[in-house]
């Protein structure tokens, strides 16, 4: 085994280990915190399936602008976790918590049966990619930015009507109401 | 070389504990949280299959796209919490269970 597996089976045992802490813990903070150790070992398997920029744009705007979001909100919706934090600490999964528990693992097992049976390594079109295949000394940014001026424009500016579409519903459901 | 099928099985298992966080979770914030679970699985799935795709970059050029919508949908939920929370004075999605006003 290679270094580089080694690296990216860490960062895989990275992911899933804080993404079950994530929704094991009672404790709302420390959720989020481990959430943002998620999404950051996400990127380094991004990194790993030779996609450096979309590396870059997880780490830039989900640890840079969504999770101060979901901080902020915290703070705003939930005072009073934070002015009694101490009945909070049960630390085990309830009874109740089983019929999600068996619906996720249910969703596992059929996912991974279905990966299992599709064959992904054996599809016609990965077998005979050849010279379409990346490389880790390609230049993936520059092909992404003619990608997306030319062959890509419409979704872009889709995307970005939309992106300001939601700025403007964002900024007016959360405004203050004016007194009459 | 690590093989294709690694990537969706770590995909598939980040998309079961997002399943299991919007099933079981009592506050609206974790639900987001697993929502968000759910869409890196996709854009994990995405990302690996543009490995064989160098000239056309759909998969990496969808995956940003994605990352975006991601980020929109975060924005407008949580203006939409914080005004939950300022009628209800709660965020727990059992709780709140009214139409009208």
């Amino acid at each position: 085994m290679g270094i580089e597996q080694l690296v990216f089976y860490v960062f895989a045992v990275i992911v899933l280990a804080s993404a079950l802490l994530v929704v094991a813990n009672k404790n709302l903070v420390r959720s989020i915190f481990l959430f943002f150790i998620t999404l950051f070992s996400m990127a380094g398997l991004f990194v790993f399936a030779l996609a450096d920029f979309v590396a870059i744009t997880q780490i830039v705007i989900y640890v840079g602008g969504v999770l101060v979001l979901m901080i902020f909100a915290f703070l705003l919706s939930n005072k009073h976790i934070l002015d009694n934090p101490d009945n909070l600490k049960t630390g085990v999964i309830g009874l109740h918590h089983l019929p999600g528990i068996l619906v996720a693992f249910l969703f596992f097992i059929v996912i991974v049966w279905s990966v299992s049976l599709a064959k992904v390594e054996q599809l016609e079109w990965i077998q005979h990619s050849g010279d379409n295949t990346l490389k880790p000394s390609d230049n993936t940014i520059h092909n992404i930015g003619i990608n997306l001026m030319t062959r890509y424009l419409l979704p872009f500016e889709v995307v970005s009507v939309f992106l300001m579409m939601a700025l403007i519903g964002a900024a007016h459901l959360a405004r203050k109401e004016r007194k009459p | 070389m690590i093989p294709l099928s690694h990537y969706l099985i770590i995909s598939a298992a980040l998309f079961s504990i997002g399943v299991y966080a919007v099933l079981s979770k009592r506050n609206a914030i974790m639900i987001l949280v697993g929502i968000e679970f759910m869409l890196n699985a996709a854009i994990l799935n995405f990302v690996a299959f543009s490995k064989h795709d160098k000239f056309a970059a759909s998969g990496q050029v969808f995956a940003l796209f994605a990352i975006v919508l991601a980020a929109a949908a975060v924005a407008v939920s949580l203006a939409i919490i914080l005004n939950v929370y300022k009628y209800y004075k709660t965020i727990d999605p059992t709780q709140i269970d009214k139409l009208r006003d």
